[in-house]
């Protein structure tokens, strides 16, 4: 009985046997209980808090980038502290924040329950990642304690094997990191294939499931090329091993194949769970099943497979050869199609929806239309003739912050929003919560709209000082990024007014079909209070609907 | 009984509806690690390429600096000892526990063979300044291109890397042979010895690369 009403969504699983559940994976209490606990939740929870931290830092670190750039010549730092504070914003947001952010938290907390099974495949595995990814933040910390991290985000060589000892603590803090993604990559990948309750099979599997699976895969498999390739450059600066550094006799352009091997796969670790996202909200506030499911599905796998096949397209006025250039080039182009598909398909399935407009549906708009303009602007940078000419401008910063921010960090706080509910069992204050989408959305667009004029002027990128005609625009996205932390700022009261004094939250407040609203909120220790047993899709509404006409009939 | 039941069934993770699923998701999960391991090597061999072709005459000096015979009698231990580890696995599959510990040990043995072996190898390059990068200062080798040294700074990466999983799988050997001899595992379950062999398996088909590139071709 009770297993009936949970697989159709009838009502939430409390209720069904009559007896008030009490008992959720928040109640054992005290700081051992988490920090030993195996409960993927649990985990999912502290990486939260963790990739907030780190976002919270990286972000600190961009305002003091975009205060700088407020007025040409030297504003509040020397140009040494500039290029530490780029090269932090950029290593701190990319390696642990942005590549953990959406797998290790969200996907941690609902990729189990999604699939009905009680934990991933490999519980200690999770707990052992959390505590990699600890380990590893504590290098970047020491390096940026010690200062002199300056070669950028990307660790070219010969900056960075003649650069000072503190890019070492960063490499290595890099390299541990990579062990922490591998492992939720193997972990998730095992537990989609192996741990799917029954009935729920692949046709049945969620968008966000899927998303979740490309992504592993691509964790799993690029990941280890950055480990050897920065435990080469490891070898490089302690040896001299003349592997990338042409004084030693070495080839700089290896170490920039090797890098982008991982790097450019790498940001499809960090989009492919925002779509997931997008694809899991789009649907739910349209109240209906995704148009072509089996296309948006697919994509993800596309493009993680085509993501391995790119990475030169970072390297164009690097002096590859001139047919290879032609060949990244193409290949670069086909990745527009997949994501061509998803967003179709999303606009379809908008399409004679029944639209709400709640906080994360705003949020999820807002992607289509922020990631569109970032995947738009990439086919500009794929295309050999232009991007000889956009290369290290801002034109290519603000393409990458409309993917990695328009895109990612808006799914991920549509994300945030969207689960809230069900992860914290508190309601936000939807009112404020727009009141901070609407100064993250206009922020964000005021701050890199403006990037895109300032490259396709030719204004460099990591510059310190610039000429006077820039002033302007620089002005512009300086005070946009201001707003943008204003948006933050206001989120985070938000949700922490929410995990205060927030009303208890019910078991599905939005009446949604996905799995993760059969369960209570907060979701029990086991996820589901009986055995999970899948009768119908993640986005059946007709029956859904028909099951609540059936009950308001019967009542 | 019923104790004697739940103590021999004291392995099955609740989170898993049957043993069966353990067993699949255990190995399932293991091939992914190995796949990643191929890419971490991936980029050394990539290296190993570049060079190789950028520096042909350097290579081909620096392969004749090594001892081929020490090389070839690493390669033949350690092809044994992938053999011992395969037949732990099967001695643990019929219940045999007394042969999986012996071929525990025997895998265990070969593979510090295998370490002491190379400690050797080292050593005579160490004496003969055949090191890597700056510390590359050869004395009785005659006169060496300039680029011998990226062949000795890749050798000391390949078989440095590959040396560390030889350390590990000796520990995790160790860590099998002692909850062998506690009796942790029957016909069915046996899964940690698998696993261990499939890892093994993997170090010991690294060599099988490494050897020849590093040795052989001239």
């Amino acid at each position: 009985m009770s297993t009936h009403a949970e697989s159709i969504g009838l009502a939430d699983g409390t209720a069904a046997d009559g007896a008030v559940h009490e008992e959720n994976y928040l109640s054992a209490k005290g700081i051992a209980s988490w920090l030993t606990t195996v409960d993927h939740k649990r985990i999912g929870i502290m990486y939260l808090i963790a990739v907030l931290l780190s976002f919270f830092a990286g972000g600190v670190f961009a305002l003091l980038i975009r205060t700088e750039l407020l007025f040409p010549g030297q504003t509040i730092m020397t140009a040494d502290q500039y290029n530490q504070a780029f090269t932090l914003h950029g290593a701190i947001m990319v390696f642990l924040f942005i590549i953990p952010s959406i797998p290790a938290a969200l996907g941690n907390f609902f990729l189990p329950i999604m699939i009905g099974a009680k934990d991933v495949a490999f519980p200690r595995l999770n707990l052992a990642s959390l505590y990699i990814w600890c380990i590893g933040a504590v290098f970047s910390l020491v390096a940026i304690i010690s200062g002199s991290v300056d070669t950028g985000w990307t660790f070219y060589t010969p900056y960075s094997s003649r650069a000072s000892g503190a890019v070492l603590w960063m490499a290595m803090g890099i390299f541990i990191l990579g062990f922490s993604s591998i492992l939720t990559g193997v972990n998730f990948v095992t537990t989609v294939h192996k741990m799917r309750a029954k009935g729920l099979h692949w046709s049945r599997l969620p968008l966000f499931v899927w998303g979740m699976y490309a992504t592993a895969v691509i964790q799993v498999l690029a990941t280890p090329v950055l480990a050897i390739t920065l435990l080469l450059l490891l070898v490089e600066k302690t040896t001299g091993l003349g592997i990338f550094d042409p004084a030693l006799g070495g080839d700089p352009v290896l170490f920039q194949h090797f890098f982008w091997f991982y790097s450019h796969p790498a940001v499809y670790i960090m989009i492919l769970p925002g779509m997931a996202i997008v694809s899991e909200i789009i649907a739910a506030f349209s109240r209906r099943k995704p148009f072509g499911y089996t296309y948006i599905a697919l994509s993800s796998v596309a493009i993680a497979l085509l993501g391995f096949l790119v990475w030169g397209h970072h390297m164009f006025t690097a002096g590859m050869s001139e047919y290879a250039v032609m060949v990244f080039s193409g290949l670069t182009m086909l990745v527009a199609i997949p994501s061509g598909v998803k967003v179709f398909n999303w606009i379809a399935t908008l399409y004679k929806g029944s639209i709400t407009l709640t906080t994360p549906m705003l949020y999820a708009l807002s992607f289509i239309a922020l990631f569109s303009i970032g995947g738009l602007t990439g086919i500009f940078l794929g295309t050999l003739s232009v991007d000889i000419f956009l290369h290290d401008t801002y034109f290519v910063v603000a393409h990458f912050h409309y993917v990695m921010v328009g895109g990612t960090v808006i799914a991920f706080i549509g994300g945030l929003h969207y689960w809230w509910s069900k992860m914290t069992g508190k309601v936000y204050s939807e009112r404020y919560a727009k009141v901070a989408w609407a100064l993250i959305f206009v922020g964000f667009n005021v701050t890199f709209l403006s990037q895109f004029v300032l490259g396709s002027r030719g204004m460099a990128r990591r510059y310190f000082d610039y000429l006077d005609h820039f002033h302007t625009l620089h002005g512009f996205s300086s005070i946009g990024s201001y707003i943008l932390g204003l948006g933050f700022v206001v989120l985070f009261f938000v949700l922490l007014h929410s995990l205060v004094k927030g009303e208890k939250a019910g078991p599905n407040p939005w009446n949604l079909a996905g799995y993760e609203w059969l369960t209570t909120s907060p979701p029990d220790a086991h996820n589901f209070a009986t055995e999970f047993v899948a009768e119908r899709g993640p986005y059946d509404y007709h029956l859904l609907d028909e099951n609540i006409d059936e009950a308001a009939a019967k009542a | 009984m019923e104790s004697s039941s739940s103590k021999e069934r004291s392995w099955f993770q609740h989170h898993f509806a049957s043993p069966g699923q353990q067993l699949s998701a255990a190995k399932l999960g293991m091939w992914l690690f190995l796949a990643q391991e191929v890419l971490f090597f991936s980029g050394i061999f990539v290296a190993y390429g570049i060079y190789r072709t950028h520096h042909p005459e350097a290579f081909s000096i620096g392969s004749h600096l090594l001892d081929w015979k020490l090389g070839g009698l690493n390669t033949v231990v350690l092809l044994f000892s992938s053999l011992t580890a395969a037949l732990a696995v099967r001695s643990s599959r019929i219940g045999d526990t007394r042969a999986t510990s012996r071929y525990l040990l025997l895998t265990i043995i070969c593979a510090c063979i295998f370490l002491v072996v190379k400690y050797f190898e080292y050593s005579a390059k160490f004496s003969h300044g055949l090191l890597p990068g700056k510390f590359f200062d050869p004395h009785d080798a005659g006169d060496l291109p300039y680029h011998v040294r990226s062949f000795f700074g890749i050798y000391f990466v390949a078989t440095g890397v590959h040396g560390l999983h030889v350390l590990i799988g000796i520990g995790y050997f160790i860590f099998l042979l002692v909850r062998n001899n506690q009796g942790r595992f029957s016909p069915a379950y046996n899964t940690p010895i698998d696993m261990g062999a499939l890892y093994w398996h993997l170090v010991d088909l690294i060599w099988i690369y490494l050897f020849p590139l590093l040795y052989l071709i001239d």
